[in-house]
């Protein structure tokens, strides 16, 4: 048995307490501000607790940077990311975990290096590629004489927000580590009875991975919400920009009105999507982060 | 290895198709074209395009700029790693440790993961804010020679790790929680009957128990410092004041976007791909090294 002292639990729980503190007042002290007047938010010391002007501060900050259409965009890249990189990455793993063929060795390593290439690495050539996605072609093209004169930029796209960031190692060594595990019987039963390759994928694999796709739709959507320096580089127009970014305008600048209250606002709707996913996902949210790393 | 496999000789390439096409347009090529680049030198005028060997790296480390952001960087990274995986692994403990309230606690510690790096820099810009934000306010009053990100380069450094660290916290956190909840009982107990008080068991058998996954976190946590933390810099401080937050990530940025120095860009991007392979094989080195409880 293990022995209890009071003393003990009693300075856990004061520690404890300052904890929760030090990581909730950050997003408390953003609420507070959110709701008061320019001239509360900049009375110091700031009072800490909210006032009325929760709702007319919102509305400025959606007034005042297009927040609305960045929602919007935020919410089809975020959803975007994460149907395409579980789409793309349980096809390949069931290619990988299911087929043998030849160069099958190739197209594992060449997943496994993506994990090697995060896009901060390659900023200006990928950005390139975004500007005319026949790039490669062309290369290819002069290498026999042959110029293409086609062109087709997916920047200030959905395409562009979404499509760079689809490709995924880590979900496809998931799902890949997730087939693996499941029994040899299931596979000769379906053969069996004549199932084809894709109808064992539809009507046994699918089913079966409901809960490794809940836990990666969480991580995946608040990974792609949280995206900054991609949808920064490429897109230009106000009308293709995303929350997060949009968010950087309402930040008072040195000679303007310092009006925190509407930055804190901003940022309040911009962080509630991810918040909500987490706290109402938390088990598949933990599940996903995990076994994502495994 | 899977025994039972299916039959199909164009499927899996069918299946390969869509993750191979955005890995080699979006991944490969630009990285090939990085690497190219670092290698290639233009005029002036930008009409002729030389290839100059190792010129480009020889000016990069040569430039005290470049070797003033990699010392930086490295102090960012650290002290990022250290706060968050230290923090992390408290937090963990203390949950750990107590018996009512776990879940709701759990959820305080973990929303902030959710929060993106950007919007985590700007609740820390005003939450360090010298003037209107709660704990710059009383920093600028304590401390001898005054509080100011915006103009004292070691406040700026303080308040990006700061800012980096907090976000991070939640992640360390969830595997710090779920490794800690794998140690099985009869372990602790033991130690407990041999007289071992909670302190010495703690770091006598937790600790060690633990050190697989803390040497991944730490792995996990520079990745994180060194990639994803450009949005963080880009709200709040934009490298600055005189470049005292100016992190490889954030230079490889300026100097390619607004210095339109392609080559050397390029060299700075393959040195960022290298620092990432060797994070990548000691990521790796935690899978082979990873000890299984129970």
């Amino acid at each position: 048995m293990i022995e209890h002292n009071p003393w003990l639990d009693r300075f856990c729980w004061l520690l404890l307490t300052l904890s929760i503190v030090l990581m909730c007042f950050p997003i408390y002290y953003c609420f507070v501000a959110a709701t008061l007047s320019l001239s509360d938010v900049t009375h110091t010391p700031m009072t800490l607790i909210p006032g009325m002007d929760l709702l007319k501060n919102l509305k400025d900050a959606i007034g005042k940077g297009g927040l609305a259409t960045q929602m919007l965009n935020s919410f089809i890249m975020a959803s975007g990311i994460t149907l395409g990189k579980i789409s793309i990455s349980m096809l390949s793993a069931f290619a990988i975990s299911y087929f043998e063929f030849p160069f099958k060795k190739t197209a594992f390593w060449l997943i496994f290096i993506t994990l090697m290439l995060p896009i901060e690495v390659r900023i200006l050539p990928t950005y390139e590629i975004a500007a005319n996605i026949l790039g490669p072609f062309k290369k290819v093209g002069e290498l026999f004489d042959y110029t293409i004169y086609w062109e087709y930029s997916i920047l200030n796209s959905y395409s562009g927000l979404i499509l760079p960031l689809t490709a995924s190692a880590t979900a496809t060594f998931l799902f890949r580590q997730f087939f693996l595990s499941m029994p040899d019987e299931l596979t000769d039963a379906a053969k069996m009875d004549g199932a084809t390759p894709m109808q064992f994928f539809r009507k046994i694999l699918l089913p079966l991975s409901k809960t490794n796709i809940a836990a990666l739709t969480v991580i995946i959507f608040i990974y792609g919400w949280n995206q900054y320096l991609w949808p920064q580089l490429i897109t230009t127009t106000d009308d293709m920009k995303t929350a997060v970014m949009g968010i950087n305008n309402l930040i008072p600048k040195e000679d303007e009105l310092p009006e925190w209250n509407i930055a804190m606002a901003g940022s309040l709707i911009t962080m509630i999507p991810p918040i909500l996913v987490v706290v109402f996902m938390q088990k598949w949210f933990v599940k996903g982060l995990v076994e994502e790393s495994k | 290895m899977k025994r039972s496999l299916l039959n199909g000789r164009i499927t899996p390439y069918l299946l390969l198709f869509p993750q191979l096409v955005i890995t080699l347009i979006f991944f490969f090529y630009p990285a090939y074209e990085a690497l190219f680049q670092s290698f290639m030198m233009s005029d002036p005028f930008g009409q002729k395009v030389n290839f100059v060997w190792f010129d480009n790296f020889k000016y990069l480390f040569a430039s005290p700029e470049y070797i003033e952001s990699a010392k930086i960087t490295t102090i960012f990274s650290i002290l990022t790693a250290i706060t968050s995986v230290g923090l992390g692994l408290l937090f963990a403990a203390l949950v750990d440790h107590i018996k009512s309230l776990k879940t709701t606690i759990q959820t305080l510690f973990i929303w902030p993961y959710a929060v993106a790096p950007a919007i985590s820099g700007i609740l820390w810009l005003f939450l360090f804010h010298p003037s209107f934000g709660a704990i710059g306010h009383s920093l600028n009053q304590l401390l001898a020679d005054g509080w100011n990100p915006i103009l004292d380069g070691a406040d700026a450094m303080t308040l990006v790790i700061v800012a980096a660290s907090w976000k991070q916290v939640s992640y360390n956190f969830v595997f710090f929680l779920s490794g800690l909840q794998s140690i099985p009982n009869n372990v602790i107990e033991a130690a407990a009957i041999d007289g071992a008080g909670p302190i010495r068991r703690f770091w006598k058998i937790t600790i060690p128990l633990l050190s697989p996954t803390m040497f991944f976190l730490i792995v996990m946590n520079l990745v994180y410092a060194f990639f994803d933390t450009f949005g963080i810099i880009h709200t709040t401080t934009q490298g600055g004041p005189g470049g005292s937050t100016n992190i490889l990530v954030y230079k490889v940025y300026t100097d390619g976007f607004v210095g339109l120095d392609l080559g050397g860009s390029a060299a700075q991007s393959v040195v960022l791909m290298t620092v990432a392979i060797l994070l990548t094989y000691l990521q790796f080195r935690y899978v082979e090294t990873k000890v299984q409880y129970a």
